[in-house]
């Protein structure tokens, strides 16, 4: 017999059983080498059971209307789902107040994340603080259905990490030029949803809508962009109903 | 030991939640006490002398014994008088844990270790030695208040990395001094305070708005 063909396990610390999981055994001599699975370690993530929530980012630059599109989306999708938001931007009890008054959302629905002074930083390069957000809001409030993970306002390419968020929706504003989705970057190019923000606002600075739509098409391919006016749609149809196609999508109606 | 492992883990740009702490400078700069780069090296020089001497006898225990992990980080605790910086610690030693499990295999430990233990337990399970394991830590106190000092008083970046490679002595030889007694009794290892950072670290956690998470 091989000494190394021999499995002990130490620490006496058992994972749960799982399909992986091979219980301490030897082997004769005329065996093919093979390894197992460390049994002192859990391959799993450590996810809750069920389908963890949909998580969907929402980026784009300073003042594109981020924080305005996580409230409308608050109030739309708040009363149908369980829903909860971790911020990156630099967050007050303002804010805070600002949400609770307006009955958007429950205080205690809202985390917000430090970033110090690199917004991009944790939403791509280094998700740790976000990702424990995520994690203590579901351990705080049960399962739920839909994430919202705000970033700070940045630039044209900052994204998210798909290992902090399936899926994500970049926001850019008119009143920021026309010229913005030509420009392109990872956010407009990449994102699932582009939303382009205030509508309202395009006669009085000049911007071409018709412009941006083709130059949107032209960036993104098949990707969908819709055009949005929270004045005027105070709870963001176009996009809620696209992250109610996600959630759907993703858990079967019980 | 690999050389290249001790790189990887000491790197500034391992996912492991450093880059949102200011290792206690926001608090200090908004205070007025560091506004320049002589400040900052002073800042640095005491933060390593205090925290880091701290940080690095406890990693290097902890590498050369990760299965009292518990004690170690127990031992830790008592030496951190601020909760804020309890809490800071503990959110960064649940990141790197976080990062390195997908690097190697780590042995069952908590879930929120402080920073020195679980970078301790990390750097045995990547297969370096107690005396690697202190100087990541060593360094590591003084490159994350350095990196935070960059952004918010805007000095810089070659002078304040300059302050780094001078302080690379400093941190050999306490890296050196807690390989040396990494199997000494928890209760004997260093206990260094720094009241400053313990009150900057507790102001700091009830301002409305701030940049690092510590």
């Amino acid at each position: 017999m091989h000494p190394e063909n021999q499995h002990s396990v130490a620490g006496g610390a058992l994972p749960h059983p799982s399909d992986g999981y091979v219980a301490p055994h030897s082997h004769g001599p005329d065996e093919v080498p093979h390894t197992h699975p460390d049994p002192g370690v859990d391959p799993h993530e450590p996810l809750n059971s069920g389908p963890r929530a949909l998580r969907v980012g929402i980026g784009g630059p300073v003042g594109s209307g981020k924080t305005a599109l996580v409230a409308a989306l608050c109030r739309a999708l708040g009363d149908e789902m369980r829903l909860a938001v971790v911020t990156n931007d630099i967050y007050t009890t303002e804010d805070a107040d600002f949400l609770l008054r307006n009955g958007v959302l429950p205080a205690d629905r809202v985390r917000a994340v430090e970033t110090g002074c690199c917004p991009h930083t944790a939403i791509r390069d280094d998700i740790s603080a976000n990702l424990d957000a995520v994690e203590d809001l579901e351990a705080a409030l049960g399962p739920l259905d839909l994430v919202l993970v705000e970033s700070g306002g940045d630039n044209l390419t900052a994204t998210f990490s798909k290992g902090l968020i399936d899926q994500q929706i970049f926001v850019v504003d008119v009143a920021g030029g026309d010229k913005v989705p030509r420009k392109g970057g990872p956010g407009v190019t990449t994102a699932d949803l582009l939303v382009i923000n205030k509508t309202d606002l395009a006669p009085m600075v000049g911007a071409d809508l018709s412009v941006m739509d083709h130059d949107a098409k032209a960036r993104r391919g098949d990707l969908p962009t819709v055009f949005l006016s929270l004045v005027e749609d105070r709870t963001a149809t176009p996009v809620a109903d696209w992250i109610r196609g996600l959630v759907a999508a993703r858990v079967p109606a019980a | 030991m690999s050389l290249a492992s001790l790189l990887v883990l000491a790197d500034g740009r391992l996912p492991s939640g450093g880059h949102a702490h200011s290792g206690g400078l926001e608090a200090q700069v908004s205070a007025g006490r560091v506004r320049d780069l002589d400040a900052v090296a002073g800042f640095l020089r005491g933060k390593l002398a205090t925290a880091g001497l701290v940080a690095a006898a406890f990693a290097a225990a902890s590498c050369a014994r990760p299965g009292e992990w518990a004690s170690l980080d127990q031992g830790l605790d008592s030496r951190t008088p601020s909760p804020a910086l309890r809490k800071a610690s503990r959110a960064q030693g649940r990141a790197l844990l976080r990062a390195a499990r997908a690097m190697w295999s780590l042995p069952p430990v908590g879930r929120d270790l402080h920073q020195p233990v679980a970078l301790g337990v990390v750097a045995h399970a990547g297969g370096l030695g107690p005396e690697e394991a202190a100087v990541a830590a060593a360094h590591g106190t003084t490159s994350g208040a350095a990196s935070a000092a960059v952004r918010l008083l805007g000095l810089d970046p070659y002078a304040v990395h300059g302050l780094l490679a001078r302080l690379t002595a400093d941190c050999d030889r306490i890296a050196a001094d807690a390989a040396a007694r990494a199997e000494s009794p928890v209760d004997d290892l260093p206990a260094a305070g720094a009241p400053l950072l313990d009150i900057g670290a507790e102001l700091h956690a009830t301002w409305e708005v701030r940049l690092f998470a510590s």
